[in-house]
């Protein structure tokens, strides 16, 4: 294949696929760290722990500890996971191991 | 019509339709039978999931549950969903760039040993045979109260079935058939709860209906307000109140979060989908869809809850409408007139309360309750038996892959050919459906007890393992051993003790901490972390190639499987 223009996350270069890698994934866990931190929170603070301090507190019909551990933390589950897929997307891109840059390089090998 | 036809209409059509998808998708290589050839996309694969997950558990009992517990019924709605989560972040994307076919496969090759191997299968075993078990006798019931049919013949019936669909395509066929049950089911959940909600509140949105007011005629004000008044003047807790200690509530919900993340037959749906990207992106959608129902259950419960109290509650025995006689028959609601008044007082004190109410019965009976029309009230008889058929099959390509595969290809027969693998699924696959078969017609008393435990016995015992499997480089053999066994040991111990050697003292002051069987496999799992972690520590370390094949599966791509 022909000369490649150097670029900062070129992980075809293999001196820099090792760092690379090890970046990538201390990346992908800081990440897991943040998600993980609020599913955390919301599920065993928000919606057990403080449940019943929240329940003073009302939206229309439902007492809001209620509604957290009936209802909003698992509306939050699903936003979390989209939210995980649209971030990694972003990171993937950003070390070229998206599909489109791994099939290029599929091909070009 | 009558309820009877309507019956046969649906339930005969939903089958007919699971048997072209069956035809259509037949399986011809060990890759296609396994991971329906890993070509899913993520939306279908994401629908396949959700019916996969969601059993005759989710769908016939668990509103029931939360009617009867109130705010405590949280532990179920958090820890069954919640638990997708984990699933997304921390396991599905890795084990699919991991590329193999089951999660014994995982365990046996990152931790280099043929006895985690055999632990995993024994594991992946009992835990999917109890359960499927449960789906047999749900497929039971629903064929016995809608069709009239015997128990023992509904169960042949959906043994029937299951078996066409699932020794012809495997996984292939399993999908696919899975993508049309989930439609049938959530359809047949969704209409009922917007038709009561729509009667009760005047609201379509079950989710927002218990939260607002009742109509005018049935007496106005907030519906979860009105609920909390009727509990406690009968003597139940309010509704929105928990009655549980926190810690338990806490240790409850953990066990069954890490448990669903550690589901062999949840695991194994990301194996179908072509790329690390299609695997977390159908978690998403799994979770979307099984949110659908799950936020939806609630709000049935709450509906249940109320026409319940508002039908029985102090009401003349013989005013009770047909629905109440019929389940009286199949004896899941019992009446006892203690003092003889002639009308129903149910009430939390034990010694004069008169009326008791199976869980199970009240999303199956809520249309009846509500008045709802025949059509409704048979697409829930077929929404029941998607449910029950989906997750059934689910388990029963784990239990059969555990055998020729894991047990046969990688451990006592590693010569056999792709062709005679192929065969020893299918063999597999038929005896398993005849042993689920037994044990719904002839079920163990302590099958629905033992179902609720799996998720603690899977969450002392896979999900540590699989995760530090992932996210630690330096975990090895002898730590993964060491953890597993501890966890499961321990788990499996605190149960037998409460719930089959001393009954007697299975109470909050007896247990540890106040932390409740169903709740003790989060300690477990903590014991399983801390012990694989210690025991790691002074053991060598996994040899170079495990070590290369964790960096690999951190970041995509790096293991292609074709």
């Amino acid at each position: 294949m022909a000369v490649r223009p150097f670029r900062k996350n070129n992980i075809n270069a293999t001196g820099d696929k090792m760092a690379n890698k090890k970046q990538y994934w201390r990346d992908n866990i800081r990440l897991l760290w943040i998600l993980l931190g609020l599913w955390t929170f919301v599920s065993f603070f928000v919606s057990i722990i403080f449940a019943d301090g929240l329940n003073e507190v009302r939206i229309g019909g439902f007492r809001l500890g209620f509604w957290f551990a009936q209802q909003g933390a698992i509306y939050f589950y699903v936003v979390l996971i989209f939210v995980y897929i649209w971030l990694m997307d972003k990171l993937d891109a950003r070390y070229e191991v998206d599909e489109e840059s791994l099939h290029r390089r599929h091909e070009e090998n | 019509m009558s309820l009877q036809t309507w019956t046969y209409l649906t339930v005969g059509l939903t089958f007919l339709l699971y048997m072209v998808i069956a035809i259509r998708s037949r399986a011809t290589s060990t890759s296609e039978f396994y991971i329906a050839g890993a070509h899913v996309h993520p939306l279908a694969n994401g629908l396949a999931t959700a019916a996969d997950w969601m059993s005759a558990a989710s769908f016939i009992s668990m509103a029931g549950i939360v009617a009867f517990m109130g705010r405590d019924g949280a532990v179920y709605l958090m820890g069954w969903t919640g638990g997708y989560v984990l699933l997304a972040l921390m396991i599905a994307p890795y084990l699919r760039d991991f590329g193999k076919f089951t999660v014994p496969d995982f365990i046996g090759d990152r931790y280099y040993s043929q006895t985690a191997r055999l632990v995993a299968v024994v594991c992946a075993l009992f835990v999917s045979f109890t359960y499927v078990a449960g789906q047999m006798r749900g497929v039971g019931v629903v064929f016995s109260r809608f069709l009239e049919v015997d128990i023992n013949t509904g169960v042949v019936i959906g043994m029937g079935i299951v078996f066409f669909y699932a020794v012809l395509g495997g996984m292939k066929g399993i999908t696919y058939t899975q993508v049309a049950q989930y439609c049938v089911l959530i359809f047949a959940f969704m209409v009922p709860a917007i038709f009561i909600s729509l009667l009760l509140t005047g609201n379509p949105i079950p989710q927002l209906g218990f939260g607002s007011e009742m109509k005018e005629s049935f007496g106005g004000g907030y519906l979860l307000d009105r609920l909390d008044g009727l509990n406690e003047e009968l003597g139940f807790a309010a509704y929105t109140d928990g009655v549980r200690s926190t810690l338990d509530v806490l240790c409850i919900t953990a066990a069954l979060m890490m448990g669903t993340a550690g589901l062999p037959h949840v695991i194994i749906r990301f194996f179908t989908v072509p790329s690390v990207r299609a695997a977390r992106k159908s978690a998403g959608y799994a979770l979307l869809f099984i949110a659908i129902l799950y936020t939806t259950a609630p709000a049935v419960a709450a509906f249940a809850r109320m026409n319940l109290l508002n039908t029985v509650s102090n009401a003349a025995y013989i005013d009770m409408p047909e629905w109440f006689r019929t389940w009286e028959a199949t004896n899941l609601i019992v009446f006892e007139d203690k003092n003889g008044d002639g009308r129903i007082q149910y009430v939390a004190d034990a010694a004069v309360n008169e009326l008791t109410v199976d869980r199970d019965i009240m999303v199956l009976a809520n249309p009846e309750i509500a008045g709802l029309p025949n059509w409704v009230v048979a697409l829930v008889a077929a929404g029941g038996l998607a449910a029950a058929l989906s997750t059934a099959a689910g388990l029963l390509l784990v239990i059969s892959t555990a055998i020729s595969h894991d047990l046969l290809k990688r451990n006592l027969m590693p010569g056999i050919s792709e062709k005679q693998e192929l065969r020893c699924a299918r063999i597999a696959i038929f005896f398993a459906i005849l042993v689920a078969g037994y044990f719904g017609i002839n079920p163990p008393g302590f099958v629905a007890q033992v179902v609720a435990f799996a998720f603690g016995l899977a969450a002392s015992s896979f999900f540590p393992v699989i995760v530090l499997g992932i996210f630690s480089v330096r975990m090895n053999r002898e730590g993964a051993i060491a953890g597993m066994i501890t966890g499961i040991t321990f788990t499996a111990l605190y149960i037998l003790y409460f719930r089959f050697y001393n009954p007697a003292a299975d109470n909050a002051d007896n247990w540890w901490f106040g932390i409740s069987p169903e709740g003790i496999g989060a300690v477990g799992m903590l014991f399983n972390f801390a012990v694989a972690l210690l025991v790691s520590r002074y053991t060598p370390a996994p040899p170079l190639e495990v070590q290369s094949m964790v960096e690999d599966i951190r970041v995509p791509g790096s293991n292609r499987p074709d």
